[in-house]
């Protein structure tokens, strides 16, 4: 161990207690009827949510999460000589995603960048995609159908998803393969002759994702627009708005916070998918989170992959504060 | 407003998209070609069912899946309640950063999360030396509630934003003690969502991949077999456990839906 780690073990645990510490403080001197925490709870529940939180927010989230900061840092080491003398900082695993090994002719680090982009790309377009298929059904579902229409309809959205993202990668291999059913429509069909790559052009990838996330984009949607009340929506008819400034101008609005909750989480999942890009991904498809993948399992460098996946997670984060931004809303809206 | 025959076409062509995949792969299941297929039928089969259950390594990620399943279960719907719980206690200039740290798992990718706590733990067990810790069933238990406790908790949230807090004084007033508060009268206002956050916790470790596939190490689930058959060759197999997972899908559907409608009358708008 050396100092920057028990930096990261204590630094968070100092924290809390300071909040802590105030929060007592604060008590003391304003002389709030509200009781502290231990006599408000009880001893035995304080005991529980105190272990629970401190195992879950330590143990779980924080400590992990910076520990991985610090080892992205690392040279590729076997592990006996891990902070040994032979252990030093370096920006080596960050450098090489940008420019890739010395050796190499290229001064950038191609193909790892390119498929970075691809990947923020690429989500962001399917993002967009289901919004646009989502919309419709949420609306017609929150504002128009019957509650008993809505409840089948909820049905028919869950059983999808009652399979995993690797059956329903799965599915869409069958379905576009080169013997698929895609295939053997379009020659029935005479439309073509040959097959077509729809997997290596990656067709199938892309479709793959957008099917794989769209009740993820479903719910926040209708979620907020159920809340809308409908006389808004008369009233601004009545007042004789086209239909698509109604949506513009009194139903979009009102949805923002479920179109921001949806948007950042099938971004995430878009541009975090590793099920999908394994199964329906060809030779050269280009997919960032099966990079990551490969420098565990195939170039055994794990500092480097820890470097590569604290990139993947800054794109994601930048992402949402787009996102908060360009919407105006909070965290606590989008995640909910 | 919008055409009838408009809607119903878009309504159309959303659940074709949404079935259309999976009818292919079902009918891919009963297909004779040993490559999925769905057209043309070449002929009916259930050969590719009893491949499925003679599958060793398949059944052994199942069974560890649905063990890992329950534990994860469990231990999410406790953390998630401890973290909501404290969530509207928490000292008021601390709720923005608790808030963000509990959150925060929701808005990570999978692959992180399991990167992270493969990472973390194995130095941890290197330190204490105690190493039955490292092993994937536990490394996978742990990565999976880090993030699915998020969703527990928020449904919880959402639970005690209609919670009386006078319903506890009352009781404090008529002498009850602190635990009986908690499971007398807490516990009992927020059994739906226990209920509901149990079944979505079970859910979404049952069917994670990405975190697991890094936390899981050299043991298996479903889902991590199921890539390595998915990756070395298509086969109808697959499909076919689709199709039962599927059917389960649609029986606790059918039956959730039963108990639903037994249970209240139709709502009036």
């Amino acid at each position: 161990m050396n100092h920057v780690v028990d930096f990261i073990l204590l630094g968070p645990l100092v924290i809390a207690l300071a909040f802590w510490l105030a929060s007592i403080i604060e008590r003391r001197h304003t002389g709030a009827a509200e009781p502290g925490f231990f006599a408000r709870n009880g001893g035995s529940i304080s005991a529980f949510l105190l272990i629970a939180v401190g195992f879950w927010a330590f143990a779980l989230i924080v400590w992990p999460q910076l520990y991985m900061v610090e080892y992205s840092f690392h040279p590729k080491l076997p592990p006996a000589q891990r902070f040994g003398p032979n252990d030093y900082y370096t920006l080596a695993n960050y450098r090489y995603f940008l420019f890739g090994s010395p050796n190499d002719a290229s001064h950038w680090n191609d193909t790892h960048l390119h498929a970075f982009g691809i990947t923020i790309l690429v989500s962001v377009i399917i993002t967009i995609v289901n919004f646009a298929i989502c919309y419709p059904l949420a609306y017609f579902m929150a504002q128009v159908a019957r509650p008993g229409a809505v409840r089948r309809l909820m049905l028919l959205l869950i059983i999808p998803y009652g399979i995993n993202e690797i059956l329903r990668a799965f599915a869409f291999r069958v379905l576009f393969g080169t013997g698929g059913v895609i295939n053997s429509a379009l020659i029935g069909a005479g439309l073509i002759h040959d097959p077509i790559d729809f997997i290596g052009a990656d067709v199938a990838l892309y479709a793959g994702l957008t099917y794989a996330y769209v009740l993820i984009m479903m719910f926040p949607l209708y979620n907020a627009l159920e809340s809308l009340d409908r006389n808004q929506i008369e009233a601004a008819r009545d007042l004789g708005a086209p239909w698509w400034r109604i949506h513009l101008d009194v139903v979009l609005p009102h949805a923002k916070p479920g179109v921001a909750s949806g948007a950042t989480l099938v971004f995430m999942l878009c541009a975090g998918a590793l099920a999908a890009p394994l199964v329906l991904g060809g030779p050269k498809t280009l997919w960032f989170t099966p990079i990551v993948y490969d420098r565990f399992f195939q170039a055994f460098n794990w500092p480097q992959g820890a470097a590569y996946a604290l990139v993947l997670l800054a794109a994601c984060m930048i992402f949402v504060l787009i996102v908060m931004r360009l919407f105006r809303v909070s965290l606590s809206e989008i995640a909910r | 407003m919008i055409p009838r025959a408009l809607l119903s076409l878009y309504l159309l062509a959303f659940f074709g998209f949404l079935f259309g995949p999976l009818a292919v792969m079902g009918v891919s299941a009963f297909n004779t070609p040993s490559y999925p297929q769905a057209w043309p039928i070449e002929g009916v089969t259930l050969e590719w069912f009893a491949r499925l259950f003679e599958d060793e390594s398949l059944m052994y990620g199942l069974r560890n899946s649905l063990v890992i399943g329950v534990l994860v279960s469990a231990l999410s719907v406790g953390l998630g309640l401890a973290g909501a719980l404290a969530m509207i206690q928490v000292y008021k200039r601390a709720r923005g950063l608790y808030y963000l740290v509990v959150v925060a798992p929701v808005l990570t990718p999978g692959v992180i999360i399991g990167i992270s706590t493969v990472i973390f733990w194995k130095d941890v067990t290197a330190w204490t030396g105690f190493k039955p810790l490292f092993t994937g069933f536990f490394l996978t238990i742990l990565g999976q509630s880090s993030f699915i406790a998020s969703y527990c908790m928020l449904i919880f949230l959402s639970r005690l934003q209609r919670y009386d807090r006078r319903q506890e004084e009352a009781a404090l007033d008529l002498g009850a003690s602190r635990p009986q508060v908690f499971f007398d009268i807490l516990l009992p206002f927020l059994r739906p969502a226990v209920f509901s956050a149990a079944v979505i916790a079970f859910l979404s470790s049952f069917e994670n991949y990405n975190t697991t596939t890094f936390a899981i190490l050299a043991d298996k689930t479903l889902t991590t077999v199921l890539a390595g058959r998915v990756r070395q060759g298509m086969t109808p197999a697959i499909s076919a456990l689709g199709v039962l997972i599927i059917a389960v899908t649609l029986v606790a559907a059918g039956l959730y839906e039963i108990a639903n409608a037994r249970r209240r009358p139709p709502r009036t708008q």
